[in-house]
């Protein structure tokens, strides 16, 4: 909560392409009550790219990646959305700047009561003055594109895991958003459904030309899919680099992070003869 | 103690700004282009109310033939039979009807919106309305306190009929009297204050079972155990309101 001018510096983004920027987050800071969860984090995404924000459990990428959605307040920092502050939006407003965002959910978080298509149409039924007709077309379009031709009339809980996550796709693109989220897509997914599902990540900004922004733990996919990768460990950015930046990168961290080791935890001999002890 | 006064408070602040929105949306979302949708309307009254006549019938009529049961055995003691139709006709239009529906809907309705709000808080269904910009208040609960505060009433009237013609059929019976005398001598006994007084009672049970419902199921913690915590825990605290509220509305409207 100090005062932005007494902080550090975060990491540079070195390998940031040159297009306009879409999204940038400057020293924020979250707190869940009293833990403090994000420190200083800052972070540039510019238009057109795929950024993935990688970390292990426990990073903050979620609560990051909540932030970024306007679904929680952070506690200092700004962020800036297609150009828009958040913090300086009143509802109306943020409702208008989220019409150009897509979200595709972990889990879809379809709506269990409404058919998938029904599911793709909501969007467009709120935000868009279109006949019944119109709106059927552009939804079987939108599945079209994610490979769910003709599943419109089932019920989320007839699909797969990886259906539902398409699905999620298809409503997340029926506004043609300028940028698009995805939180964790690989997760619960076999190998070959997610390296698939990477490929529409691609197919998609490609087809779209649309900014991207990835917030997953899985590497491999990682790896596949960014232009650029931010490095999460506990709370703080530790790295905004290429794929091949970040192989290079001599941060006994990040290595351990990519080559999957666990840290070594620092032994607190007085904590440890405290707990022992029954002391806080 | 402590944590659980703070807790109620909270509950309670928030209850009292979930009915602000709703009727903010109610009465403003045309006009921002975000209306409340009559056809989730129509499917909440359809779901709260339609589907819940059968089991509002059967209750309404056991409820009408036991109060003529206890009252043709009270009145008995003192030989006052023929005044049976007087304490039933204002009992049921006044306490038991709105009473009796407002229990129900609680138990079948208030605790279908917290589970379901619930199960949409765990499978991130209410972040997705939020990010597609929808928001939630507008989108699932105007609709539902809309559709009770117009079913309740109805219910309640429903089972005004139904209990007096149940109670009317059992005292008839035992009486020797014919339905018609009986039934004109109820409506000679009721007035209008007496039907606004059960009516009016369950506009404010309508309110205070969606409230409850929605508090509950959207605070809710703790994956699909919470969803089972939430959903008894509406049905808990949905009936005690009704009934305190019940109590206070009766001592303040008589006096």
């Amino acid at each position: 909560m100090g005062a932005p001018g007494s902080r550090r510096p975060g990491p540079r983004s070195p390998a940031a392409p040159d297009g306009a920027a879409v999204l940038e987050v400057h020293h924020l800071d979250a707190h869940y009550g009293s833990v403090q969860v994000l420190f200083d984090v800052n972070l540039t995404v510019q238009a057109g790219e795929v950024m993935v924000i990688m970390g292990g459990s426990g990073s903050g990428k979620s609560t990051l990646l909540r932030h970024l959605l306007g679904l929680e307040v952070p506690s200092a920092g700004s962020l800036t959305v297609l150009g828009r502050n958040m913090s300086r939006l009143d509802p109306l407003e943020l409702t208008g700047l989220r019409r150009q965002m897509g979200v595709a959910f972990q889990g879809g978080a379809l709506f269990s009561s409404m058919t998938v298509a029904e599911n793709v149409k909501l969007p467009l039924r709120e935000h868009a003055e279109l006949d019944e007709t119109t709106m059927d077309i552009i939804a079987r379009l939108k599945l079209e594109v994610v490979d769910l031709a003709g599943v419109g009339d089932l019920m989320p809980s007839e699909l797969s895991g990886g259906m539902l996550k398409r699905a999620a796709v298809a409503r997340a693109i029926v506004l043609d958003p300028k940028l698009l989220f995805f939180d964790e897509p690989s997760a619960g997914l076999d190998p070959a459904v997610a390296a698939a599902f990477d490929d529409l990540i691609l197919r998609l900004r490609q087809a779209m030309d649309m900014t991207i922004v990835v917030v997953t733990h899985e590497m491999e996919s990682a790896f596949k899919i960014a232009d650029r990768i931010t490095v999460l460990d506990r709370g703080r950015v530790l790295a905004v680099d290429s794929a091949e930046g970040l192989r290079g990168n001599p941060s006994r961290r990040i290595q351990n992070l990519l080559n999957r080791r666990p840290e070594d935890p620092e032994v607190d001999a007085a904590g440890y003869l405290r707990r022992l002890a029954g002391g806080a | 103690m402590g944590r659980g006064a703070v807790r109620s408070l909270d509950e309670i602040g928030y209850s009292a700004a979930l009915l602000g929105e709703s009727l903010r949306w109610v009465f403003a979302g045309r006009r921002w282009r975000q209306p409340v949708r009559l056809a989730a309307v129509a499917a909440q009254m359809t779901e709260m109310g339609i589907l819940a006549l059968p089991i509002a019938t059967l209750l309404s009529a056991t409820v009408g033939l036991m109060l003529a049961i206890q009252s043709l055995y009270s009145l008995g003691l003192f030989g006052a039979e023929s005044l049976a139709h007087v304490g039933i006709a204002l009992s049921v239009t006044r306490e038991f009807s709105p009473l009796i529906m407002g229990i129900l809907v609680a138990g079948r309705s208030g605790s279908a919106l917290a589970a379901r709000l619930a199960t949409m808080s765990i499978n991130q269904e209410l972040d997705a309305l939020k990010v597609i910009g929808v928001d939630p208040v507008r989108f699932l609960v105007a609709p539902a306190l809309l559709a009770l505060v117009v079913m309740l009433p109805v219910l309640t009237m429903w089972a005004n009929l139904v209990a007096l013609a149940a109670a009317g059929l059992y005292v008839s019976t035992a009486l020797d009297l014919s339905m018609a005398a009986y039934l004109s001598g109820t409506i000679a006994v009721l007035s209008p204050g007496d039907l606004w007084h059960g009516l009016g009672k369950s506009t404010l049970f309508a309110v205070l079972i969606v409230l409850v419902g929605v508090v509950n199921g959207s605070l809710v913690a703790g994956g699909a155990e919470g969803v089972g915590r939430a959903t008894t825990r509406s049905v808990v605290q949905g009936i005690s309101a009704i009934v305190v509220t019940d109590m206070i509305f009766a001592f303040v409207v008589t006096q």
